[in-house]
C-alpha cells in the first residue's frame, strides 16, 4: 500500500512540472537515455542553469519549474531552437537529442518532488554524526574515517537528488574512484577497502582500517570488486531526516 | 609441524601488513631505532642521513638491481628526498603536488594536486625538496610561498595558509622541520628585496607561535650592521631545511645572502645574520647565539646548506658539533650548544679569506673591484644546498662538491667565470648535456672528510660538478651522484667506487634508504622520475 502512495506521490510530482504533459518522447526513454541526457545537460545547460539546473530566477528545470507551463514538446523545441532576445541560445542539437534531456529533467524532478520536504541542516548534522554514524566511513573537514569519500566539499560537487538517491540507494551510482574492492591471500586473508588504483600487477586499497595497502595479484588467491559498503537509509531514516542529512551535506561546500 | 606452520603463517601476516601509525614526534626524534623508515628531509633532526641499515654491503652492493621508476608530471629538477613510513613513501612532484606511493612497487595510492599562484617563481627553479611529516599529516611549504597540511592516509588537503606574500618575491622550497607540535620554516627570494625571516606554526591548527626575522629591525641588536635603511629589503632567505638539538631544544637554521647580491655599497656592514646559522630556540624563536660565515657578503654565498649535527671527540674531549660544508668553499666545525668556533678550513679551491681571527672571524684579503678580481670559489659555491652526510661508524663527513670554480668579481655586477667556460658550473637541469671542461676548471668530487682536522681522508673525482647530495649506511656505504647522471655507491672508508648506474638524467637530489618486508631500497631522484634500487 505505501509502495503505491509514493509511486503516486512521484507521478503527481512529475505531473506537476508543467500542466499539459504530453510524454511524447519521454515515455520510452531507458535508463541509458538518462544517462545521456544527464551527460548532455551537464555539457551544455550546466554552464548557465547550474549543476542543479537552479541557478537562473525563476526557472528550477531539477524540480520541473518554469517560468510558464511547459510541454515535452515545447522543451525540446527551445532546447533546439534558444529563446529569442534572451541568454537562451539555440543547439545544434537532434530532436532525439534533446528529447534525452528533456527526459533526464522530468526523472530528475520525479526524485526530488518524491522527498520536497524542506531540511534543516543543523539537524542533518546531529543524525550524520548520530542515528546516521556517518562519520564511522567518511570524514568531513578532518573528522571521520577515510576509508569512504571525503564528504567536506559534497555540496559543491553533488545535488541535492545525487545526494538522496546515494542515501536512498548508495550502489546505484558510485564514482570510479569511490568503488570498493576485495582480495583474498592465498592463505584466505581477506583484506577489503576503497580501491585506489590496480594494474596487470598489483593492487592499492585505502584498507578499513584506513591504511594505504597494496598487492601483488601474484600473491593473491582472488580479487574482486564488491559493493559499496553503504547501508541504504530508505528505512532507517524518515523522510524528514533524511531531507535534513541532504540539506546538511548540500552546505559542505569547504575547500 | 604444527608449530612451523604457525610460526609460518605469523611471518606472513608480518610481512603483508606493515601497518602504518602515527608518526609521532618522538618517532621523528629517535628515527634511528626505526631504519626501516625515512622520517625527516635528513633522516633524523640530526640531519646526518645516515641510514642503519645493513643488507646492502661492500660487497653486495654490485648486485643492486633496478625495482621500480617512477616518473613524475614535471620538467623540473626533482630535489625532493622522500619519506617513507611503514611501507608508504611521499615525495614532491615539483612544483607542489604530492604523491603517495607503494614503496616496494613504487605503485602510487593518491596523488595531491596544488597550482601554486603564478606570481611564485623563484629565481633558480620550481622546485621543492620534500614534505615533512607529523601524525598523520604532511606539511609542504609551496614556491607561493604557502604552507599545505595534507592528510597523508587520503591525500586530502587539511589547512592551507599564506606565509608571505608571492607577489613580494617571496618563495619557499624546503622541507619544512617539525619539533614537537610546531612546523617550522623559512622564506626564500632572499635574491630579491625582501626581508627573511622564520615562523612556527602549531602543526594542528596552522596559528602561528613565533617569528623570527633574520634581519633584525630598529632597536635590535645586529640593526645597526646594515646602512640606512637597507635592513628593510636585505634578503636573507632561508631556503633549506633546518636541525633540531633535543639536548638544548635547539634549531639551527642556515641563512642566505644579503640583498642585493652583488653591490654591497648601499648596505655597508656585515649584514647580519646574512650567509649565518642561527641557533633558537625551538618553543620561542629566541635567538640563543649565531655565527656569521660570510660577513658583508657580495659573492652570493648563501649559507643555506643543511646544518649536520654530531657527537665526537675533538681535540681530546666529547663535543656536540655542528658540521658545515659552506658555500663559501669553508668547512667549519661549530659547538652547537654554544655556537663557539672549533675549527674553520677551506675544503675547495677558496682564496677570499686568509685566515680567522679568535673568534672565528675570517679575515678576508679579496674583494670585487672595477677591473675584476679573481675569487675562488664562484658564487655557486663549493656546494651548495645538497645534503651532506656523517657516518657514526667511520667518522667522516661526506660532502659532494666541486672544485676549482672561480669567478671574476666586478663592483656591483653579475660575476663573470674565472675562466673561458662561462657555463662552467651551470646549475642543475633535469637533463644530461655535454660538458666540455678541462682539468684546470670545475669538477665534482665527493669527499670524505676527517672532522677533527678538516682533512680529505679520500675523494672519489667525477667530470662534471655535482648538485647532489650524499647518504652513508651503517654499512659504510656513501650514495652519490651528480650532473653527468650517474648514481654511485663508494666505499665509505676508502671513496672507492663500488657500484654506478646510468640514470639518463642529472641528480639534484641526495639519495635515502628504506627497507619494507625486510628488503632494503636505496632511491634516489634523477632527471624528472624517482629510482629505487634493491638486492635480486
Amino acid at each position: 500500500m505505501r509502495k503505491i502512495i509514493l509511486t503516486l506521490a512521484i507521478f503527481m510530482a512529475a505531473l506537476a512540472g508543467s500542466a499539459v504533459r504530453t510524454p511524447v518522447y519521454a515515455q520510452h526513454e531507458t535508463a541509458a537515455d538518462l544517462v545521456d541526457g544527464e551527460r548532455a545537460f551537464r555539457q551544455t545547460c550546466a554552464n548557465c542553469h547550474g549543476p542543479d539546473g537552479d541557478q537562473i530566477q525563476g526557472i528550477d528545470l531539477g524540480r520541473g519549474r518554469f517560468r510558464r507551463p511547459m510541454t515535452d514538446a515545447d522543451l525540446v523545441r527551445i532546447i533546439r531552437t534558444g529563446i529569442p532576445n534572451t541568454p537562451m541560445p539555440a543547439t545544434q542539437m537532434t530532436e532525439e537529442q534533446a528529447s534525452k534531456i528533456v527526459a533526464y529533467l522530468r526523472s530528475r524532478a520525479a526524485t526530488v518532488g518524491a522527498a520536497s520536504v524542506v531540511g534543516d541542516a543543523a539537524r542533518g548534522k546531529t543524525l550524520f554524526d548520530s542515528k546516521g554514524a556517518c562519520a564511522s566511513c567518511h570524514r568531513v573537514n578532518g573528522s571521520g574515517s577515510r576509508v569512504g569519500p571525503d564528504l567536506s566539499a559534497v555540496g559543491a560537487t553533488r545535488g541535492a537528488a545525487e545526494l538522496q538517491r546515494a542515501l536512498i540507494d548508495p550502489n546505484a551510482d558510485v564514482q570510479p574512484q569511490n568503488r570498493f574492492y576485495r582480495v583474498t591471500l592465498k592463505d584466505g586473508t581477506t583484506v577489503e577497502g576503497r580501491l585506489l588504483g590496480h594494474d596487470t600487477f598489483n593492487v592499492q586499497l585505502l584498507d578499513n582500517k584506513e591504511q594505504l595497502r597494496s598487492f601483488s595479484k601474484a600473491d593473491l588467491r582472488d580479487a574482486t570488486f564488491i559493493p559499496s559498503p553503504m547501508p541504504s537509509y530508505k528505512t532507517t531514516l524518515s523522510a524528514q531526516e533524511l531531507a535534513d542529512v541532504v540539506s546538511y551535506l548540500s552546505s559542505l561546500r569547504n575547500r | 609441524m604444527r608449530l612451523r606452520i604457525v610460526a609460518a603463517a605469523l611471518l606472513l601476516a608480518a610481512a603483508s601488513l606493515q601497518a602504518q601509525s602515527q608518526v609521532t614526534f618522538d618517532r621523528i626524534l629517535h628515527a634511528d631505532r626505526e631504519p626501516q623508515n625515512w622520517l625527516s628531509y635528513s633522516g633524523t633532526p640530526m640531519n646526518q642521513r645516515y641510514s642503519g641499515l645493513t643488507q646492502i654491503t661492500p660487497a653486495n652492493v654490485k648486485n643492486l638491481q633496478l625495482q621500480w621508476i617512477w616518473q613524475a608530471r614535471s620538467l623540473e629538477k626533482f630535489e625532493a628526498t622522500p619519506l617513507v613510513i611503514d611501507g608508504v613513501m611521499y615525495t614532491v612532484e615539483a612544483p607542489n603536488n604530492i604523491v603517495a606511493l607503494d614503496a616496494a612497487s613504487g605503485r602510487p595510492f593518491w596523488t595531491f594536486n596544488y597550482t601554486p599562484a603564478p606570481e611564485g617563481r623563484p629565481c633558480c627553479g620550481r622546485v621543492n625538496r620534500g614534505v615533512a611529516i607529523l601524525g598523520d599529516t604532511l606539511y609542504m611549504a609551496t614556491i607561493d610561498a604557502h604552507l599545505l597540511a595534507v592528510d597523508a592516509k587520503s591525500g586530502q588537503k587539511v589547512w592551507d595558509l599564506v606565509v608571505a606574500k608571492a607577489a613580494d618575491r617571496y618563495s619557499m622550497t624546503a622541507s619544512p622541520l617539525i619539533v614537537k607540535d610546531k612546523v617550522i620554516v623559512g622564506v626564500g627570494g632572499g635574491d630579491g628585496p625582501i626581508r627573511g625571516f622564520i615562523v612556527a606554526y602549531d602543526a594542528k591548527t596552522g596559528k602561528e607561535l613565533w617569528k623570527f626575522n633574520t634581519i633584525p629591525g630598529p632597536g635590535e641588536p645586529g640593526n645597526e650592521t646594515w646602512a640606512g635603511e637597507s635592513w628593510k629589503t636585505g634578503g636573507v632567505g632561508v631556503w633549506n631545511a633546518g636541525a633540531y638539538d633535543p639536548d638544548t631544544n635547539m634549531i639551527f637554521f642556515g641563512t642566505g645572502n644579503p640583498a642585493p647580491d652583488w653591490d654591497g655599497s648601499a648596505r655597508l656592514g656585515d649584514n647580519l645574520y646574512s650567509d649565518s646559522v642561527v641557533a633558537l630556540d625551538a618553543d620561542s624563536g629566541q635567538l640563543k647565539w649565531h655565527y656569521q660565515f660570510t660577513p658583508h657578503d657580495e659573492l652570493d654565498y648563501d649559507s643555506t646548506q643543511v646544518p649536520v649535527l654530531a657527537d665526537i671527540q675533538f681535540q681530546g674531549r666529547a663535543r656536540k658539533v655542528m658540521l658545515w660544508a659552506n658555500r663559501n668553499g669553508v668547512m667549519y666545525v661549530l659547538d652547537r650548544t654554544t655556537g663557539e668556533f672549533l675549527k674553520g678550513k677551506p675544503y675547495v679551491k677558496a682564496n677570499w679569506l686568509d685566515g680567522f681571527d679568535a673568534k672565528g672571524r675570517p679575515n678576508r684579503v679579496k674583494f670585487p673591484s672595477k677591473e675584476g678580481t679573481l675569487i675562488y670559489p664562484h658564487v655557486h659555491g663549493g656546494t651548495n644546498w645538497a645534503p651532506p652526510s656523517f657516518s657514526p661508524r667511520t667518522g667522516l663527513f661526506y660532502v659532494a662538491s666541486w672544485e676549482n670554480s672561480g669567478t671574476t668579481a666586478i663592483e656591483g655586477q653579475f660575476p663573470k667565470a674565472a675562466t673561458a667556460n662561462n657555463r662552467q658550473t651551470a646549475m642543475g637541469q633535469t637533463n644530461l648535456v655535454p660538458f666540455f671542461n678541462d682539468d684546470t676548471e670545475p669538477f665534482g668530487v665527493v669527499r670524505g672528510f676527517d672532522p677533527q682536522t678538516l682533512e680529505k681522508k679520500w675523494e672519489f673525482k667525477m667530470s662534471d660538478i655535482t648538485w647532489g647530495g650524499t647518504m652513508v649506511t651503517a654499512s659504510d656505504l656513501v650514495f652519490s651522484g651528480g650532473r653527468d647522471g650517474y648514481f654511485l655507491a663508494l666505499d665509505g672508508k676508502t671513496g672507492q667506487l663500488l657500484w654506478k648506474a646510468p640514470v639518463g638524467g642529472q641528480i639534484n637530489a641526495g639519495a635515502m634508504s628504506y627497507s619494507v618486508n625486510g628488503k632494503q631500497y636505496v632511491a634516489i631522484a634523477a632527471g624528472s622520475a624517482l629510482f629505487a634500487y634493491a638486492l635480486p
